[in-house]
């Protein structure tokens, strides 16, 4: 069975004066699919995912995301689409609750379902003993978990997931993607940048960035076949040193 | 409307959960307002004094007990010979004496003009300066009240009159320049702090992904600062009112628009400030130097801008807060209405145009 397409891009690049960070890349997302998106740091991946959630405009190429152009109706695409960035971005001086409230607020939820969604969200993630404290006082693990948690509140189509697992533990990290891959079985389409290899497992299919362009699209595992190698890891030491 | 309240409400959050914020907020104002009005002051109180008197006739004990009577000086010494003068002011105690020649009271009523001599320590000059100003008015105005007495004339009499302040107050300067030195920088500086502050825990991303427009976000931002702006004006109004005695003689109501229009301003430099600072660190740095510095010096606040050198008189202008001075002395003091201050409200007016323009470029280009 063929899926739709939920994200499109074709031929998008950015440019900062001389330097070109992304090379005309293209791609597609399934609905549904955990994508990841791979490359080293510097490669161009959260530069070109800024050009995906509407807050960096590409110098040439589009991007259709959730069925809309980003570059037309930016705003259209921001309700249905969900963000978290590599520090986690809820605010230390907010309570658990606080801060739901004020997430869920921005993106204009009713207070009626805001209040809802924190009971059931504090619940799920057995937080109930620590709803009133402040976020600054809990553990990065479950710092991160509740900022993935507060960016599905509005059940966005696509969650945009940026570094999410910098500097926690592998414990923590495994249960993580457990979260990601249980939202991707409810049809949530993950894309998920990350410099972890090994959790390039994980994903239903990745593309890995190298210098601005997209070298390599595939299942994890087709990739492992096409270069011969038994980790992801070492499919991209491989592809790293082709291009040099 | 209400995702704007929410947002608006979780800056308020911010601010009231953050102790140095509480007191740059309400602990700074007061107690920069205590210090300027009783620690910090231009004028002189309880000067010490001593008296060479040569002469020691009616004449010379009714003009020295006119010194003593006034609350400026306190009589510590009377001398004996000239030797002694340097020795006192060696000691320290003593920051001015007093030399009236021999027979003092027959010049005066022969007019033939006798002589007193000031003698001042100047280690510290603006004392000098104005405690000999002082005695020099009480002397002056003795030798008046002596000739009006024996229905004689002498020659040129000087009235001066210090309009606006007679008493030569410096609480009158003080609290608009405090006035103009928290507004900026609770204005300007705790703005542009906690911009550079969403952008460094990374919300600001966040944020700008969601649904609301950039504008909003800054609008949301800026908006509790212009409330607690406010709230801090009163507050020094009231405090240089009913603590020091200062009059508004203009109307109330231009005072509070002058006010606002000086708040939008210092925002609008808070903003501008944060697009280009990244971190906290640099916000305070930008502020502190590019804004508190020049305002606490060029702004007329201090330093008089006419006794400065041209270049720097040139630069003044471009110091917002020279003109909110200007305008917030003459509606206080002056009891100016807004005839008299258009042309100061509409360079403050159309520089805040100009930061908001220059800030929204700036915007727009960090976002692509």
């Amino acid at each position: 069975m063929e899926q739709e397409n939920i994200i499109q891009v074709n031929e998008l690049t950015k440019k900062f004066g001389d330097f070109v960070a992304v090379k005309g890349i293209s791609f597609e997302v399934k609905k549904g699919e955990i994508f990841g998106f791979l490359g080293a740091n510097g490669a161009g991946k959260t530069t070109a995912m800024k050009m995906l959630i509407g807050i960096s405009k590409p110098t040439s190429g589009m991007a259709i995301v959730a069925g809309l152009n980003v570059a037309q109706s930016a705003n259209e695409v921001k309700k249905n689409i969900g963000y978290m960035s590599q520090k986690f971005s809820l605010y230390d001086d907010l309570t658990i609750k606080e801060n739901i409230r004020f997430f869920g607020g921005i993106y204009g939820l009713k207070p009626k379902t805001i209040q809802e969604k924190t009971i059931d969200l504090i619940q799920r993630l057995e937080l109930e003993k620590v709803a009133d404290e402040r976020v600054g006082q809990l553990p990065l693990g479950w710092k991160q978990k509740l900022a993935f948690s507060v960016a599905l509140l509005h059940e966005p189509k696509i969650v945009f997931l940026d570094e999410p697992t910098g500097g926690v533990d592998p414990v923590t990290r495994r249960q993580f993607w457990e979260m990601i891959d249980e939202e991707a079985h409810n049809g949530t389409t993950i894309f998920v940048t990350t410099h972890y290899m090994d959790e390039a497992e994980y994903c239903n299919r990745v593309s890995i960035m190298v210098d601005g362009k997209i070298e390599a699209l595939d299942t994890p595992k087709k990739l492992k076949e096409q270069f011969k190698v038994s980790s992801m890891n070492d499919v991209f030491l491989k592809l790293a040193r082709n291009i040099e | 409307m209400k995702r704007f309240l929410g947002f608006v409400k979780k800056e308020f959050y911010h601010i009231f959960r953050d102790k140095r914020s509480i007191f740059i907020l309400f602990g700074m104002p007061i107690i920069q307002i205590m210090l300027f009005g009783f620690a910090i002051t231009n004028e002189i109180n309880n000067v010490n004094i001593a008296i060479l008197d040569k002469s020691n006739d009616a004449e010379t004990k009714q003009l020295i007990a006119k010194i003593d009577a006034s609350h400026y000086f306190n009589i510590e010494q009377k001398l004996q010979s000239d030797n002694e003068i340097e020795t006192v002011f060696k000691k320290g105690k003593i920051k001015l004496v007093l030399v009236f020649e021999k027979d003092f009271g027959q010049k005066l009523t022969n007019q033939s003009q006798p002589k007193i001599q000031i003698v001042s320590d100047a280690t510290d000059p603006n004392v000098a300066n104005t405690a000999t100003n002082y005695v020099n008015a009480i002397i002056q105005n003795y030798i008046q009240e002596e000739n009006q007495g024996n229905g004689q004339q002498s020659g040129l009499v000087i009235d001066s009159r210090f309009l606006y302040n007679p008493d030569m107050r410096s609480v009158y300067t003080f609290v608009p320049g405090v006035m103009t030195v928290i507004l900026m920088l609770v204005s300007a500086m705790m703005t542009s702090i906690s911009i550079a502050r969403e952008k460094e825990i990374g919300t600001m991303e966040v944020l700008l992904v969601s649904p609301l427009h950039p504008f909003q976000v800054i609008l949301g931002k800026v908006f509790p600062y212009v409330f607690l702006s406010l709230i801090n004006a009163t507050v020094i109004v009231s405090l240089g009112v009913f603590v020091f005695g200062m009059p508004i003689r203009g109307s109330l109501f231009l005072l509070a628009a002058e006010s606002v229009l000086f708040i939008i301003t210092a925002l609008s430099l808070g903003i501008l400030i944060s697009t280009v600072a990244q971190s906290q660190q640099t916000a305070m740095l930008i502020s502190m130097m590019g804004l508190m510095l020049p305002v606490i010096i060029l702004s007329g606040f201090i330093f008089p801008i006419a006794s400065m050198p041209l270049p720097m008189q040139i630069m003044s202008n471009i110091i917002p807060a020279k003109w909110f001075i200007i305008i917030i002395k003459a509606i206080m003091l002056k009891g100016s209405d807004f005839s008299l201050v258009w042309k100061e409200t509409l360079i403050l007016l159309g520089m805040t145009l100009f930061y908001i323009l220059l800030s929204v470029k700036k915007y727009k280009i960090r976002l692509e």
